[in-house]
């Protein structure tokens, strides 16, 4: 090979930047992060859902608290009918009712999938 | 022609990988075996090509000269468009890989008022430059699906994307830009006689593979949302080898990560591989030393060369018999 030093060299710099995702977690168990959902008020709930199929709520809250912060703030609208027909107060109130910390139920999988919503620059922290 | 052949592949992968997870359930497959089959073709391709890059000579000493060389000490000479030595080349190599200064540099030829013109176009420059950063940070970005905890710099980075912090899930600008950017350079391509005619396939398929990438990308995020921490458990599930499929990951994401797979795939045998060759072209990796040193073409074969003070010493006798001057008595 001609060059052959410089060009080794390069390959190893390459090799060390497209393995990093592996080399990074040798060692490391892949943990899914659990939000707490033993809090009072769901325990006291007779079927253990939230206001939308647990599916969707896992994709789409982000999509559906965005919608009613603008139906309040445009619409001055503050309740929102689920697919099931309930009516429910469209309010970070009615999340934390039962979800009650941000500490314990928000940040876990925000921590893990590194998301920094801007919910709690206006709303309290728990 | 061309064009329309590489839009149907781009198409077919992206209904391969729908009606795989759809409707014969092959999560497996395409969230665990292709995707480790693409990265090791990726890896041993690009490591292939590039030793084979290397195996190869360059027989002639060739870099471009874009300025004054280094001559005399008064004359000023162009450090890094006509570099002399090592730090000269590393500097020039920088603003390539850096800045794409060769595109920079790009002229037009045209008649203007009757008369020939050489005018600059920076159009491709700025597209191509605006592509590959946006397609870096966004790269980088997905680092949050491989890394736990994540490091600090790509959630510095998340801020700076966010910077408008629109909508929720929170816009990120480099997402759409990359989407703007290699539509832009397509249109280019299309639209352009000169452009479109020497374009080919192979020119076509990446432009339309990775704007199949940005936009599933794009709509997964912001459209058809998926669960993305039973994503990054797949992902994470990836690099520390121990493959995990959960239940209920939508489609549009094994769309995204299909044809990502594909574009792994296809990069080392592409002409993607300038990414490794920009490092290895002899036109821009030299210096413009060829009146210092002597280049020796590597394929020489050694010639038999009789030199004068050879030639001087096995005939000294005979050329003093006759009266020839020699050097050494």
């Amino acid at each position: 090979m001609y060059d052959g030093g410089k060009i080794i060299t390069g390959l190893i710099i390459f090799l060390a930047i497209v393995t990093f995702p592996f080399y990074s977690n040798i060692g490391k168990a892949n943990v899914k992060p659990a939000p707490d959902l033993d809090t009072p008020a769901i325990q006291e709930l007779e079927v253990k859902k939230c206001i939308e199929p647990t599916g969707f709520m896992r994709a789409n809250h982000m999509k559906l608290l965005k919608q009613w912060m603008d139906d309040l703030q445009e619409f001055d609208k503050d309740t929102y009918r689920a697919s099931d027909c309930k009516v429910y107060d469209s309010s970070y109130d009615t999340c934390m009712e039962c979800h009650v910390s941000q500490k314990n139920f928000c940040d876990r999988c925000h921590t893990y999938a590194a998301v920094k919503p801007y919910c709690w620059e206006c709303h309290e922290l728990d | 022609m061309e064009m329309f052949v590489s839009f149907c592949i781009v198409v077919l992968l992206a209904v391969i990988a729908f009606a795989g997870v759809e409707l014969v359930n092959l999560q497996f497959l395409f969230g665990v075996i292709i995707p480790y089959a693409a990265f090791a073709v990726f890896v041993v391709g690009f490591i292939n090509r590039v030793i084979q890059w290397g195996r190869s000579p360059v027989p002639f000493h060739i870099p471009t000269t874009c300025g004054q060389q280094k001559s005399l000490p008064w004359i000023r000479d162009s450090k890094l468009d006509n570099p002399s030595g090592t730090l000269g080349v590393i500097g020039r190599m920088a603003l390539e890989v850096f800045f794409f200064r060769s595109l920079f540099r790009n002229l037009k030829t045209g008649l203007q008022n009757g008369e020939l013109k050489y005018t600059g176009t920076k159009w491709l420059w700025l597209g191509g430059l605006i592509f590959h950063y946006s397609f870096f940070i966004v790269l980088l970005r997905h680092l949050r699906f491989f890394t736990n905890p994540v490091p600090s710099f790509v959630g510095y980075l998340d801020i700076l994307d966010g910077y408008f912090k629109s909508g929720s899930p929170n816009l990120l600008i480099t997402g759409w830009v990359l989407l703007g950017a290699v539509i832009y350079l397509f249109l280019r391509r299309a639209f352009i006689p000169g452009v479109r005619y020497i374009s080919l396939t192979a020119d076509y398929f990446p432009l339309f593979l990775i704007m199949g990438v940005a936009l599933s990308g794009i709509v997964m995020r912001y459209y058809i949302k998926v669960d993305i921490v039973s994503v990054k458990e797949l992902t994470m599930g990836l690099v520390t080898f121990s493959p995990v499929v959960p239940q209920g990951i939508g489609s549009i994401f094994f769309i995204h990560l299909f044809l990502i797979c594909i574009l792994f795939a296809y990069f080392p045998f592409s002409k993607l591989m300038h990414m490794g060759g920009v490092f290895l072209s002899p036109t821009r990796n030299l210096p413009n030393n060829s009146r210092m040193r002597r280049h020796i073409n590597p394929w020489n074969y050694d010639v038999k060369v009789h030199t004068y003070e050879e030639y001087e010493e096995e005939f000294r006798d005979k050329m003093k018999s006759v009266g020839l001057p020699v050097e050494k008595e």
